[in-house]
């Protein structure tokens, strides 16, 4: 085996202590070690990262990355895709970043299956504007913009991401590791949109940590039966108590479609003749 | 004055014209041809136009339609000329109304010596009146051929011969061709000859005819775009369905997003990886660029903007013309950043600094807007072999990235060498925070200042090859001390009321980094400037003003419609006496 660059930069790591991004980054980490243990290029991989707390794990990563602006993480590895579909990219977001921001992206990113891995890294705050509610916090929540509590219901992103079609729903918890690891590596390797959405602790702004610990209830993986993936995601709605379901909630693998975009075909290169098809066209126009 | 069913040379009479205040075209004709949204108005435009290419003449096309599908006003104006032109005419040769509305609204553009032509069973008082109805009734065919049959009767007015007619029919209506033959056949035998158009002095063989927006994708493809990516938008969405159309054989990727945000990350993503990636939109989508465009500016990602302007601000008149986002497109974006800014007049220049534009942008890592407008976008021009070549360009040498790879390397011209991922030897972090040279966020005192400075750097360098390429445009009389100055569009009336007029001319075609020295050089002596631009404001003579040029006079349009040549001649003969 060659000498591997290490993976972890030496940026200065400010994530406060306890914060649930480590628990991210150690599981990507282990799952980037795992790939180098078996001899794959990690250059073929690109980290996109939004603007939050979550996102700086651009900068503690030694891979590719495209530290891009706040909620915008899928339109650039979209665009990366398109370009080149042998990468293989994963977007760290925040829930401000894709649930507020980037919504749009995020249902459409769905739609058209484009292959890449989505982590949202869901602290159910604004970590780095210090402390302001999410669309996922729960009704009452006290962010420092909402200083007497939410009225608003919040959005349960496996049900939006689910009926916009996605073919890779799971969510997992910076408290479980190891499952953590898990349903991020089947992430990665799903050929398609893969969606997970990650309970992250915030431990300065949110620390849900006895909440989730007392809820969080992993459960069998499901593959194509939309009923029981629908009924996963509805187990809990993010605002009301209930046991919290970790786990791969629907998998389902489209037939390679060239009509999708990503992976309509691609003429770069050598094959095209750019001047013949201009002539044919300029000799159409007279 | 004449009789119009006498055989008689068109455009001859001049006292009439004297008599119009209008400029003799001798060797000329201009065609207005009007009906209702869905009569195929801008199809049969380019037909009249394609005859006059076949007699040897160089096309201007305008077309003018409001923002809806059905109904309302459309009209389409061809200039057919000797040699290229960007306007039109104020009067027209020829006026071909499918509905009594084009002669209401268009008596202005009749002259004496104008052949009316109308649909007799839609329109009255015409002084041809063309039996549409009955010719399509007697061939069974249905009234979407109305356009053919009037475009027909109007060949054999004009003296085209059927030859002509027929093989522009064959080659440019794809469906129903035969029963459009039959229906123009029927409508040419039956018309008379009223006004013939004799063949182009010097004729040479029919050119092509392309829109801006054709123009601009050809450029582009050429110079080896990958991707264009564009939510639809007037004037540009007819760049999106070219490009979709003909991705195929041009190798690109086209690809219609969720929205304009989507569609400059997108293209910022693809030239992360390497792919060479264009955008198209108008002020409202480049709004939501901005953002975007911003990151292009401090990532040091390379893009193209095709923004094609209309009048604003907001919805605006989405259909019509405009010269008003230039201060914006200058200034895009928050932070400051080196970019390209150019603003092709013709579709010749449209093609050729579209392809120069990526070419530039990619070796200096910059965000590039091709500044175009409606009229240009949607209008159609002849096109000649001059028109589509390489501008003398001579790419920097780049020394190559050193390894470590450093994307941000603090290099003497700014440029620091861009790897595309995957690259087994280089990782490549690209970020939107200030940066060290490895791309990692810093907001160190000393780190900022020296990206700043990169930064600055690499704008000098774009600079100094930009002021190596002819960036501007002069013409009429060298001897005047009065010249115009414009840009985009505005450069063919421009350079016709100059030569018309004997003054100068002078058109910046770069305007940022602007060509200061090449300005100054073609403005200095002159005693009077006169701006003129389609805005309120001046946006130009506030940019001349920002380099120390003076600008005595401003002449501004506001209406969205471009100027016809003769009503800028009285515009500028009322400012210089
Ligand atoms: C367009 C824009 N609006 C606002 C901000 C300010 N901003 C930075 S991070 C952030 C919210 C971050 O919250 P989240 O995405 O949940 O990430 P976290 O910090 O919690 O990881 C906001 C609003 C910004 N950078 N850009
Ligand atoms: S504020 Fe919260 S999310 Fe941000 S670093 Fe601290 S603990 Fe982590
Ligand atoms: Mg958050």
């Amino acid at each position: 085996m060659t000498e591997q660059p290490s993976l972890i930069t030496d940026a200065q790591n400010t994530w406060c202590p306890g914060c649930g991004n480590f628990a991210i980054q150690h599981s990507l980490k282990a799952i980037l070690t795992d790939l180098q243990g078996e001899e794959r290029d990690l250059s073929n991989v690109v980290l996109v990262s939004g603007i939050g707390c979550h996102a700086k794990i651009a900068d503690y990563l030694n891979i590719n990355s495209f530290y891009s602006i706040h909620g915008r993480t899928l339109p650039v590895a979209t665009g990366i895709v398109l370009a080149n579909p042998q990468l293989n990219v994963i977007c760290c977001a925040g829930d401000g970043d894709m649930y507020a921001e980037g919504l749009d992206h995020l249902i459409f990113a769905a739609k058209r299956d484009i292959d890449l891995t989505v982590v949202v890294h869901d602290n159910r705050v604004y970590g780095l504007t210090t402390g302001q509610y999410t669309p996922t916090s729960p009704v009452g929540f006290r962010g420092r913009s909402t200083p007497s509590g939410i009225k608003e219901r919040p959005i349960n992103p496996l049900a939006l991401v689910l009926a916009s079609g996605g073919t890779f729903v799971a969510r997992s918890y910076t408290g479980r590791p190891a499952h953590l690891k898990r349903v991020l590596s089947a992430a990665l390797s799903h050929k398609g949109f893969s969606f997970v959405e990650v309970l992250q602790i915030c431990a300065t702004y949110n620390n849900l940590t006895a909440f989730y610990h007392e809820r969080v209830l992993e459960v069998q993986d499901n593959e194509e039966d939309l009923n029981a993936a629908w009924s996963y995601v509805n187990a809990w709605d993010y605002n009301t108590d209930a046991k919290i379901p970790l786990g791969i909630f629907f998998k389902e693998d489209l037939p390679p479609d060239p009509s999708r975009s990503g992976e309509k075909p691609y003429l770069g290169g050598a094959e095209r003749d750019v001047s013949s098809a201009i002539a044919a066209i300029l000799h159409d126009r007279v | 004055m004449r009789d119009v069913h006498t055989k008689r040379t068109f455009s001859s009479d001049f006292f009439a014209w004297a008599l119009c205040g209008g400029v003799v075209g001798v060797d000329e004709v201009s065609v207005l041809i009007g009906g209702k949204a869905g009569d195929g108005i801008n199809s049969a435009g380019a037909l009249v136009a394609r005859l006059f290419s076949r007699l040897g003449y160089r096309i201007y096309l305008y077309f003018d339609y409001p923002s809806l599908i059905k109904g309302g006003h459309n009209f389409a104006v061809v200039r057919a000329t000797p040699r290229q032109v960007g306007a039109h005419r104020e009067r027209v040769d020829f006026l071909l109304a499918l509905d009594q509305e084009t002669l209401r609204r268009h008596v202005a553009e009749v002259k004496p010596t104008t052949v009316v032509m109308g649909r007799s069973d839609r329109s009255q008082g015409a002084k041809v009146s063309v039996p549409v109805k009955e010719v399509l009734d007697r061939i069974g065919a249905s009234d979407l051929m109305g356009n053919t049959c009037m475009v027909a009767a109007f060949a054999r007015a004009a003296g085209v011969p059927w030859e002509i007619l027929e093989e522009v029919i064959m080659a440019h209506i794809t469906k129903e061709t035969s029963l459009n033959i039959a229906v123009a056949r029927e409508a040419y035998t039956g018309a008379i000859e009223v006004s013939p158009v004799p063949r182009a002095p010097g004729a040479a063989p029919p050119l092509p005819l392309l829109t801006g927006n054709e123009a601009i994708g050809l450029g582009l493809a050429a110079s080896g775009l990958d991707l264009f990516i564009a939510y639809p938008m007037t004037p540009t969405s007819n760049l999106l369905h070219f490009l979709a159309e003909y991705a195929t054989p041009l190798g690109l990727t086209v690809v219609h997003p969720e929205n304009e945000i989507a569609v400059i990350l997108m293209a910022l993503g693809a030239a992360y990886a390497g792919k060479k990636a264009a955008v198209g939109t108008s002020g409202g989508g480049f709004c939501l660029m901005t953002e975007g465009f911003s990151l292009a500016g401090m990532a040091e990602i390379p893009v193209i903007v095709v923004m094609g302007q209309r009048a604003g601000p907001s919805t605006g008149l989405p259909t019509y013309s405009a010269q008003t986002e230039l201060l914006f497109v200058l200034n895009a974006g928050h932070g400051e950043f080196p970019r390209l800014v150019v603003a092709p007049a013709d579709v010749g220049e449209a093609y050729r600094w579209s392809a120069l534009a990526l070419q530039i942008a990619w070796d200096y890592q910059v965000p590039a807007v091709i500044l175009v407008d409606k009229t240009l976008c949607e209008g159609s021009f002849s096109c000649g072999p001059d028109d589509l070549i390489q501008l003398p360009y001579v790419k920097p040498v780049s020394a190559g990235p050193k390894f470590p790879y450093l994307r941000y390397q603090n290099i003497t011209d700014g440029v620091s060498p861009f790897i595309h991922p995957p690259n087994p030897l280089a990782v490549v972090k690209v970020n939107s925070y200030s940066h060290d040279e490895a791309g990692i966020t810093s907001e160190d005192s000393g780190t900022a200042t020296m990206m700043v400075e990169k930064r600055i750097r690499k704008g000098e360098s774009l600079a100094e090859v930009v002021g190596s390429l002819p960036t501007v445009e002069v013409s009429g009389d060298p001897a005047s001390r009065i010249g115009l100055i414009c840009f985009g569009t505005m450069g063919g009336v421009c350079r016709e009321v100059a030569e018309h007029l004997g003054i100068r001319c002078i058109r910046p075609v770069v305007l940022a980094p602007f060509p200061s020295a090449q300005v100054h050089a073609q403005i200095d002596g002159l005693t009077r400037v006169i701006a003129v631009e389609e805005n309120a404001t001046g946006q130009l003579a506030h940019l001349f003003a920002a380099h120390g040029i003076r600008v005595h006079h401003q002449i501004h349009r506001v209406d969205g419609r471009p100027f016809a040549l003769e009503a800028l001649i009285r515009e500028v003969s009322g400012v210089i006496g």
